[in-house]
């Protein structure tokens, strides 16, 4: 989190910077071409518009799957299935951070929890909304919160 | 958050940095005459003439080769990529006396990965994200700021980046700089003021696209390549207009012919890389669209042949039986025109790619004697573990030779060019393989060898971990990761993570080597001095005797070390010592994020191997430069 601080501090510095050092009319932005992709894709960081299945009521704060041992289990199998294990691994964390610590940047409850993985969140978390169903962001939410740390460096003589 | 928010809460920061805004008086320093430095692209002298000719050794590329003497102009040092510096006040008797000269502390936690570059009496150094650049007037005590460029990176593209938010530098030419950003912007800076000549987007983080490779300059022509094989992009080399940032050319590295600009003077060596729209027609129907093959590694040049050289990285997802065949063309060695980008010859040098392992890694231009006859070739310490010496001009594989432990990895047959592979250990569905050799990053990452002409030896940074995979099917979901491995690596036989290696290329053998704790993610410098200088992530920067591998001197820094140092004349004469401190990239991301390596699969496997290093060091970026006092 310090480290976070730190990135923003100096985006500031330099953001001050600019102000006396850059013009501009300097700057000007050319689009390169892109391929075109047919495949579903997901936004990483926030983004305006909601999905109407969630815009029509408010979420509950409570997971309603929270502890069951089924829910849980497919949870984990969609953690699997929408590449979330790509990102935080089993709960050790990887491009993001871990799950199974008590440390969260946006809160640790059931519906933090689901925000973020319908809304995303600014440093990259995607968006899932418009890719699950209510019910199965509920089953992974369940599943995270069933993560504890566990196991060890394998193989010994790691150190 | 808005700016005006954050100005709001950090005004404090802004204040401190005043002095750093101010400093912005162009100079002119008469050691360094700017018109000299017009286009740094061009040799600026003839290969070192003081060197003994030595029949029988290895001899940089000579249109290739500059010896760095007093600047150091882009991150590989020269063409040839021999990162070699013809300094020699600081020599194997006096290292001992080497003393911190500066340092500044960059306030970023994740990872350095880049070389400084210093032209003109100034010193660049571009920093991870959010991808600042910074200019230190070394005719000044230092650390004296003279600008700060903030190219303004979207932050949402931290979380597409497979492996930390690492950058590894900034290419010089004309008395422009031009880098890429994580959030895929290449920029170009005029070296001066810090002023942005002009910005040009080249990809998409929603399809999991990030930048974080050091461009290349040849004849106004600016290449920049693409990461993101761990979500499933399809990558390509870009050639961008020097002075207006258009893009000249884009050359895909998977799909049909026109797009990989193959064309009818395309002359690839070996029979198995013939054929039509192979780009196409090695995948499963339309998987090429989603298939890897990104250059976020390291670009050569050969001015006498006109050939611009770069490999590709691996296929896309990780489980090869999700993608059968040959998955052209990830894994793949070019040489193309650098003015059309037209493919001259390739060389897949690991079809199907079963492991992983990318083929990004830099090449060293060399003149050489094989098997008596002088040839022109590059060589390549390649992920396989294998080094690799190839006809430049041709593509052919004059050997391949073991510079690590492999279990998968029986040999190269040169005749056909495949390689030789236990396929009993291949990965797939449902199955897990116990004890492959080199791990996925292979035994050499993206961290650049140095060669140096005085000794004819190549330094080579190397890994010694290994890996147990679980295929899995892996679902493609644009801008998230798409792999369908989960990876746990451990160290290698001998525990030792890391060495560095002083390899004979002609003899094809180590000459000596040295172990090291943690896998060696900084790639090493050669002087002129006869010493050979490399970082450690366990804080260490070593000084060693180039012939003989002895260490002579070392300094703890503050933090692990991942970037490659390098050695400049200062504008008061004296040579100069300058590495980036800061752990990180996917080596250090135990560190860096970070990461637990209770879970053996964090970090994509590699936190399991190096669930020590936060004992050896703490996050923090850091430029230190060191001289005789």
């Amino acid at each position: 989190m310090r480290g976070l601080l730190l990135a923003l501090a100096a985006g500031v510095v330099l953001a001050g910077c600019k102000r006396h050092d850059r013009f501009a009319d300097a700057r000007h932005v050319t689009q390169a071409e892109d391929p075109r992709d047919q495949a579903p894709r997901v936004q990483p960081g926030p983004a305006p518009p909601e999905p109407e299945a969630f815009r029509a009521r408010a979420l509950p704060v409570r997971n309603p799957y929270e502890g069951d041992a089924k829910a849980i289990q497919e949870g984990r199998r969609l953690y699997r299935w929408m590449n979330c294990n790509g990102c935080h691994a089993e709960g050790g964390g990887s491009i993001g951070p871990p799950l199974w610590d008590d440390q969260w940047r946006y809160g640790g409850r059931g519906i933090d929890i689901a925000e973020s993985i319908l809304h995303g969140r600014p440093d990259g978390m995607p968006r899932f909304a418009g890719h699950l169903p209510e019910d199965q962001v509920w089953k992974i939410v369940a599943y995270v919160q069933s993560l504890e740390p566990r196991g060890g460096p394998y193989h010994a003589g790691v150190k | 958050m808005t700016r005006a928010a954050r100005v709001g809460a950090l005004a404090a920061a802004l204040a401190l940095a005043a002095g750093a805004c101010k400093e912005r008086v162009p100079r002119e320093d008469p050691k360094y005459p700017r018109d000299l430095l017009r286009d740094a692209a061009v040799p600026l002298q003839p290969p070192d003439a003081a060197l003994p000719p030595e029949p029988g050794r290895a001899r940089p590329a000579a249109a290739a080769f500059r010896a760095q003497d007093g600047q150091w102009v882009m991150p590989l040092g020269d063409y040839a990529g021999t990162r070699y510096s013809g300094l020699d006040q600081i020599t194997t008797a006096n290292v001992g006396e080497l003393k911190l000269a500066w340092h500044y502390d960059l306030k970023l936690a994740r990872g350095q990965e880049a070389t400084p570059l210093v032209v003109d009496g100034t010193m660049y150094v571009v920093t991870s994200f959010p991808n600042l650049l910074y200019a230190f007037d070394l005719a000044r005590p230092g650390p004296a700021v003279k600008w700060v460029y903030d190219p303004e990176p979207a932050r949402a593209s931290q979380g597409v980046a497979c492996c930390d938010h690492v950058n590894r530098g900034a290419a010089y030419a004309g008395g422009r700089l031009f880098y890429a950003t994580l959030d895929n912007v290449a920029v170009a800076v005029d070296a001066q003021s810090g002023r942005e000549l002009w910005r040009t987007r080249l990809g998409d983080i929603h399809r999991g696209e990030t930048m974080t490779m050091a461009p290349l300059v040849v004849r106004g022509r600016v290449f920049f390549g693409n990461s993101g094989g761990e979500f499933g992009v399809r990558g390509w080399v870009k050639a961008l207009d020097t002075a207006t940032g258009a893009v000249a050319w884009t050359a895909y590295a998977t799909g049909p012919d026109a797009e990989v600009l193959i064309g009818p003077g395309f002359r690839p060596f070996y029979a198995k890389d013939r054929g039509r729209d192979l780009g196409v027609a090695t995948w499963p129907a339309g998987h090429w669209k989603i298939g890897g093959g990104t250059m976020w590694g390291w670009l050569n040049y050969d001015p006498e042949l006109d050939l611009l050289y770069y490999g590709t990285a691996n296929a896309a997802p990780w489980n090869p039986e999700q993608r059968p065949g040959d998955n052209k063309w990830t894994a793949t060695l070019f040489a193309r025109r650098p003015d059309t980008g037209e493919a001259v010859w390739a060389y897949q040098w690991d079809p199907h790619n079963v492991f992983d392992w990318d083929g990004v890694n830099e090449s060293t231009l060399l003149d050489m004697p094989v098997d008596g006859e002088m040839r022109r070739v590059l060589v390549r310490a390649e992920r396989n573990g294998f080094v690799y010496v190839i006809d430049r001009a041709t593509g052919e594989v004059l050997s391949a030779t073991p510079y690590v432990h492999s279990t998968v990895v029986k040999g190269v047959d040169t005749r056909s060019g495949h390689p030789i592979l236990d396929l009993d250990k291949k990965p797939g569905y449902g199955r897990t393989v116990h004890g492959i050799c080199p791990a996925v990053p292979g035994a050499k990452d993206w961290e650049p060898t140095a060669f140096s002409p005085r000794t004819g030896l190549l330094y080579i940074p190397a890994n010694n971990l290994c890996m147990d995979v679980e295929g899995m099917e892996a679902n493609y979901i644009a801008g998230t990761p798409y792999m369908g491995a989960s990876v746990k690596m451990y160290p290698g036989p001998g525990k030792h993570r890391g060495e560095v290696i002083g390899w004979d290329p002609v003899n094809r053998r180590k000459v000596w080597t040295i172990k090291e704790k943690f896998v060696t993610w900084s790639g090493p410098l050669a002087t002129g001095g006869d010493l050979v200088f490399y970082g450690t992530m366990d804080r260490w920067l070593k000084a060693v005797d180039a012939r003989t591998g002895r260490l002579l001197w070392q300094y703890r820094t503050a933090t692990g070390i991942i970037a490659p140092p390098i050695s400049y004349r200062g504008p008061d004469g004296k040579q100069y010592v300058a590495v980036l401190s800061g752990p990180g990239g996917w080596a250090g991301a135990v560190v860096s994020v970070p990461l637990d390596p209770r879970d053996q699969t964090a970090g994509k496997g590699f936190a399991n191997a190096m669930a020590d290093l936060p004992e050896y060091t703490g996050r923090g970026g850091h430029l230190y430069v060191f001289a005789l006092p």
